[in-house]
């Protein structure tokens, strides 16, 4: 290995440790992708047991013993796969005891090398260590002035993400076992994760803003790759395609602003950007530009107003992908640059207020959005628009550390919330597979009384959805809360409140959002409890056969989800506000990433950590728990599952609800606005216009067709007389002499 | 001054020795052609005759590896003797080399039993050598005269074959007609100067005033002609495509290859010693020939089927390229030129070697569609003749050395001390122009369907395919490493190129009135 430290990187105090081996945290995950690629070459497919139950009939994992029977009973001529979206012949993969091996194993070699080198950093000093430790392997670009290492860096946002990134990433890998089972292409889906996870930790852990750019486009690659996995229906291929070109808009912001920044301060590292951007002018218009083109692509990875139209149909992909990528750690993309960046964002009052606005424009709006969806995974996409949104909120507004910490609990309850929901559409397909239904398996309409069939489920999801609401002492209940207790703080004392926006003044718009915050926290407890209701509570509406093969899923599946259970539970732990000191030690994140931040949060601040006093923080926090209960009181008591009937029989919606419900016509709107006269444009100008009719049928055609008849011309003058070319020859002559006169 | 490495040419002996290596090769053809007469006729004396030619060319090639290796140098005379002659030497060499090898398997195939015709190449290559040595406007008419009669005679060689005469002839008119110009300008320029001797000249040209004097432009332009109809120039090029075709394969290859070299080679020596002087005013009929040259050449290609004459045009477009190269008049210029003989000539006898290996008893065979699905059948043969089509359109790696050919010739043009940046775009263009003909070529053998009806081509003889084999490898390697042809032609610019000499001691100056200003 090439190794090429700075002078400064061999005196780092973490030199010498395990954080030496900082360059295999993204080789690992690679190499499972060169395995797993290598295997999913091999066209063996091998015909599967003809029911999937066989396989986990054994691991005694049912709810009830009576379902295994009577699911047994069954598994005869049945031929479908059982998961997913669509009836494939089971047909598994002959290696795919060995993808299911590596795949998860080199997540989990990774994991264990980012926990070593967490407790090396830990105890290199922590949250005291302000230079990141840097590792350059080669010089990427060298062209004149500009000079670009291959460099990696770890400091202690790096290393939240990457555990967030490997530690969750286990998890998921190992759901997937069980979840992607009979499907035939079994080691190319690991193949994809395992490569998602590599460019993940290439995006946290590059040392400047091209390697970062690196990771940021191979996890959109990625991401296209899965949201397409079942490419053969169109449907999954178009959300994978319009996942990539909505993002394609964003990435276009970020190269402008890297380019912007190396135009004005000659670098692209962290580092040295970091060291250098005070020289340029505070709140100007240059760093507001830089920063808002940041933004751009920000609302473009991390789905928030508005780019965010592609998140909700990347839920086309497999289910443990939308829990990877599109809740857990790709979408959270956005944040982790800001908080990156946060050096420039606070430079910038004017961006960060946009960043807020947006932020808390789109928790709203995609709230409003998730009380009338009736896909539960359309519930979650949603839900998890409206939270990165809370994220961007609290980054926007200058507290990077609240931002970063929803950033992780999100991770782990929205990680657990699509788990959940993947367990119960593998329960939902099974039942309906075993009858040859073609209902739809992901319509909420479909369940309800799931409870008492699949009871680990059901009670770690409520776990995430108390979590995601916001009830006292889940993770989400601190997180959010640190949120908007930051946004309350600033409003009344920062630069961010001296500024103003589009004329109104920064702190009306800072109280703006936060009572934008608070409602979209009303809107999150309503919508998750009405989800869970309509899950699992109320009479079941499945069918009468079909109830009869509702079942928990196998260990594989249900195991992860217990440790997401615990995580969500007690994620808040790793901040607890000063109010809840009796229960740990107070704001352990806050030193933690202080290094990385810590200026930054004071520089929006005016230099004094905001401090409420005791009674404003109890109000505070009060008022949201009071929010949060409020929601669930109104979804549980206004609800009647009773009434629902399965999709099939359901009537139209009508007004508002039939507006929510097709989320706005913001589709429609932007296919109206943008897409159909770019397409119209594209093909009907550019296309029959300019590249039929110019290029290739005046410049290309036309060009060969002049050439031609040339060509033609000489090959009738090259007649064979001699006489005719005695006489070129001749006027060749008199050509030459006339040059000759010419000067 | 030690007498084996610098040379008084004004001695007789040390003007043989200057002359050696043509000499050499002239006694030994002498020699050989009696011995070629002196057997009866059969396939194995022709067989013999044409290994000694051989021979004869190796010891040549190693006496001009001598001059090479001392680093011979000579006072200025009517010989030149410099680096610019032996590599120019060596490209010639290298064809003659090629064309005899292919001669003696294709004269076999077609039943013609003419021994002598191997060593009439070996004459003609002798006064090409003349050519490429010539510091005198005598020396380089008589060059010339014995390349071409003898080439004539080439041309015509398949007796039996009606084409083959028909070329002879049209070639033997055309070129006396031309050489009456080329003699014709000649006259008029000593009649200007009063001089043969090239250094002569442009001293003369610049101490007495002369660049204006119209006599002098009038011999200027003539020569032009003449040099343009044996480089096939357009529009001096009508012949070649005809006597291309009609001629035996193996000396079309050779007719594309070493006399168009030898004839630039010349040409460029006079036009860069004598008439440097008088750059402004032959610099825009130049232009316009190499920019014609290209494009005529490119563009008439582009409708040719039959493989002959689609190389014809080809050699005509690249005489095109080398125009540029002498327009440019620099050092760079002629060290390009050199370096692109050196990847024409490989590459042209390469591919008409293919041409004779695929040929059919009787010249049957030649058109491009014969070639479809050659790949399928002879893929190496495939693989060659798409190195050198490559390597004649200039692509990178896959056509080896023929990108750096152009590569050169084009950076000479824009580095010249007057850069020639529109004959530099001529260029490019009318070489994505050239892709439509040699791609197609290309295209033909590896994408369309065998068929069905064509008979699989014979295996190659052992010499042409040693020949194509050898040609392309070499086309390749060079194109790996071109810095070590590179260095060779550094530094090889003709005496006159950089400074014209102020004196010369060789010819003594007649007594003409000083000069009118």
């Amino acid at each position: 290995m090439l190794l090429q430290h700075e002078v400064s990187a061999a005196a780092h105090p973490l030199a010498g440790t395990v954080v030496e081996w900082l360059w295999l945290l993204p080789l690992l995950p690679l190499l499972g992708f060169v395995i797993n690629g290598l295997l999913s070459l091999v066209p063996a497919t091998v015909l599967g047991p003809g029911d999937p139950d066989m396989a986990h009939g054994a691991d005694g994992a049912h709810g009830e013993a009576g379902h295994g029977v009577a699911v047994h009973a069954h598994e005869t001529a049945d031929e479908h796969g059982a998961h997913g979206d669509d009836h494939h012949p089971v047909v598994r993969h002959r290696f795919a005891w060995l993808a299911s091996i590596v795949g998860p194993a080199v997540l989990a070699i990774a994991f264990g090398l980012a926990v070593a080198m967490f407790f090396a950093m830990r105890g290199a000093g922590g949250g005291e260590m302000h230079a990141p430790f840097v590792q350059r392997y080669f010089s990427w670009m060298p062209a004149g002035t500009f000079h670009l290492d291959a460099a990696f860096q770890l400091d202690q946002l790096s290393m939240l993400m990457v555990l967030v990134i490997t530690g969750v990433g286990t998890l998921i890998h190992l759901f997937s076992i069980g979840y992607m089972q009979d499907d035939p292409g079994y080691p190319r889906f690991f193949a994809y994760l395992n490569l998602f996870v590599a460019f993940m930790l290439v995006l946290v852990l590059g040392a400047n803003y091209p390697v970062l750019f690196v990771g940021w486009e191979g996890v959109g690659l990625c991401s296209y790759l899965l949201i397409g996995f079942w490419f053969s229906e169109k449907a999954n291929a178009d959300a994978g395609k319009k996942a990539f070109i909505v993002n394609r808009i964003g990435d276009f912001g970020l190269l402008i602003a890297m380019f912007l920044l190396f135009a004005n301060l000659g670098t692209l590292d962290f580092v040295a950007v970091n060291e250098n951007v005070t020289r340029l002018a505070f709140g100007g218009p240059l760093i507001t530009t830089i920063c808002l083109f940041m933004f751009l692509g920000c609302t473009g990875k991390s789905a928030q107003i508005p780019l965010y139209i592609w998140l909700p149909d990347a839920m086309a992909g497999p289910t443990p992908v939308s829990a990877l990528i599109h809740a857990a750690t790709m979408v959270t993309a956005g944040v982790y640059l800001i908080a990156r960046s946060s050096v420039l964002f606070s430079m910038a009052p004017v961006a960060g207020l946009t960043v807020t606005v947006i932020g808390a424009l789109t928790a709203i709006f995609a709230a409003t959005i998730g009380l009338k969806q009736w896909d539960i995974k359309k519930v979650l996409a949603y839900s998890t628009v409206s939270q990165l949104g809370y994220m961007f909120m609290g980054v926007g507004s200058g507290a990077y550390v609240a931002g970063v910490f929803h950033l992780a609990t999100h991770a782990f309850f929205k990680a657990l919330l699509f788990l959940g929901s993947g367990s119960v559409i593998f329960a939902m397909h099974a039942a309906y597979h075993h009858t040859g239904s073609h209902e739809d398996a992901q319509d909420m309409r479909n369940m309800g009384g799931l409870a008492p069939y699949m009871r680990v489920t059901w009670i770690l999801m409520w776990i995430a959805t108390l979590a995601i609401a916001g009830v006292p002492f889940f993770a989400g209940f601190f997180s959010k809360d640190e949120i908007l207790g930051s946004l309350f703080l600033r409003a009344h004392d920062s630069t961010l409140a001296d500024a103003r926006w589009l004329g109104i003044p920064g702190s009306a718009v800072l109280y703006g959002a936060y009572a934008l915050g608070l409602a979209a926290a009303l809107l999150t407890a309503i919508y998750m409890t009405r989800m869970m209701i309509y899950t699992f509570h109320g009479p079941n509406r499945t069918g009468e056969k079909e109830r009869d093969h509702l079942h928990e899923a196998p260990w594989i599946m249900t195991g992860p989800l217990v440790v997401l259970g615990i995580l969500s539970a007690v994620g808040g732990w790793l901040n607890l506000p000063a109010i809840t000191s009796f229960l740990g030690p107070v704001g352990a994140l806050d030193r933690w990433l202080e290094p990385v931040v810590g200026e930054s949060a004071l520089r929006v601040t005016n230099g004094v950590a905001p401090e409420a006093t005791h009674s404003t923080e109890l109000a505070l926090v009060g008022g949201a728990v009071a929010i949060a209960l409020l929601g669930i009181i109104i979804a549980a008591v206004r609800l009647k599952p009773a009434r629902l009937v399965p999709k099939a029989q359901s009537p139209e919606e009508h007004g508002i609800e039939r507006v929510l419900a097709n989320k706005y016509y913001v589709d429609e709107a932007y296919d109206r606005v943008v897409v159909e006269p770019t397409v119209g444009l594209s093909r009907g100008v550019l296309w029959k216009g300019i590249d039929q009719g110019i290029i290739d049928n005046v410049l290309v055609n036309g060009s060969a067709r002049l050439a031609r008849g040339f060509s033609s011309l000489g090959s009738w003058v090259q007649s064979g007389q001699i006489g005719t070319y005695a006489w070129v020859l001749v006027i060749g002559v008199l050509a030459v002499l006339g040059a000759f006169t010419i000067r | 001054m030690n007498f084996m490495t610098h040379l008084d040419l004004s001695f007789p002996a040390q003007l043989s020795l200057a002359l050696l290596p043509d000499l050499l090769l002239m006694g030994g053809a002498m020699i050989l052609l009696l011995w070629a007469a002196w057997r009866p006729e059969s396939a194995r004396h022709q067989r013999s005759v044409g290994a000694a030619c051989l021979g004869l060319i190796v010891l040549t090639t190693i006496a001009i590896g001598w001059f090479m290796y001392r680093h011979v140098t000579a006072t200025p005379g009517p010989i030149a003797v410099d680096r610019f002659r032996w590599i120019a030497d060596l490209v010639l060499l290298l064809g003659t080399a090629g064309t005899i090898a292919l001669s003696m398997d294709y004269n076999e195939r077609e039943g013609i039993f003419a021994p002598e015709s191997h060593v009439l190449i070996l004459l003609a290559t002798s006064g090409m050598m003349l050519l490429a040595a010539a510091r005198d406007l005598m020396i380089v008419f008589l060059g010339i005269e014995t390349m071409s009669v003898a080439t004539y005679v080439l041309a015509g060689m398949n007796r039996r074959s009606p084409r083959s005469a028909e070329a002879a002839m049209k070639y033997f008119l055309l070129g006396a007609f031309s050489t009456a110009f080329l003699l014709y300008g000649m006259a008029l320029v000593y009649g200007a100067t009063g001089a043969t001797n090239l250094s002569v000249i442009g001293d003369r040209v610049m101490r007495f005033g002369l660049t204006t004097s119209p006599l002098l432009l009038t011999g200027i332009a003539l020569m032009l002609v003449g040099f343009g109809f044996k480089v096939a120039a357009a529009p001096f090029h009508m012949w070649a495509p005809d006597v291309y075709e009609g001629a035996p394969t193996p000396i079309t290859g050779y007719m594309a290859a070493a006399v168009k070299a030898a004839a630039f080679a010349a040409f460029l020596r006079i036009w860069y010693e004598a008439f440097t002087p008088v750059y402004a005013s032959w610099h825009n009929a130049v232009w316009w020939l190499a920019a014609v040259t290209m494009a005529v050449g490119n563009i008439i290609a582009l409708r040719q089927r039959d493989l002959k004459r689609l190389l014809a045009y080809s050699s005509i477009a690249h005489a095109g390229y080398l125009l540029v190269a002498l327009t440019v008049n620099s050092p760079a210029g002629s060290e390009a030129f050199l370096f692109y003989a050196f990847v024409y000539t490989i590459a042209t006898m390469g591919s008409f070697a293919v041409v004779v290996a695929l040929g059919d008893p009787g010249e049957r065979s030649l058109n491009v569609d014969d070639y479809a699905g050659l790949w399928t059948v002879r893929p190496w043969l495939a693989v060659a003749m798409a190195v050198f089509m490559l390597a004649l359109l200039g692509f990178p790696v896959f056509g080896g050395a023929g990108f750096f050919a152009k590569w050169y010739v084009i950076r000479a043009a824009l580095q010249a001390p007057s850069p020639h940046w529109k004959l530099a775009v001529i260029l490019v263009l009318t070489s994505v122009i050239s892709a439509g003909y040699y791609l197609y070529v290309v295209m033909v053998m590896f994408m369309r369907p065998r068929v069905a009806s064509a008979a699989i081509p014979a295996r190659s003889r052992g010499l042409t395919g040693f020949v194509i084999a050898a040609s392309a490898v070499l086309l390749i390697v060079l194109g790996f490493f071109p810095e070590r042809l590179v260095r060779l032609t550094e530094g090889s610019a003709p005496y006159g190129a950089l400074t014209v000499p102020a004196t010369s001691s060789a010819v003594p100056l007649p007594s003409l009135p000083p000069a009118r200003r």
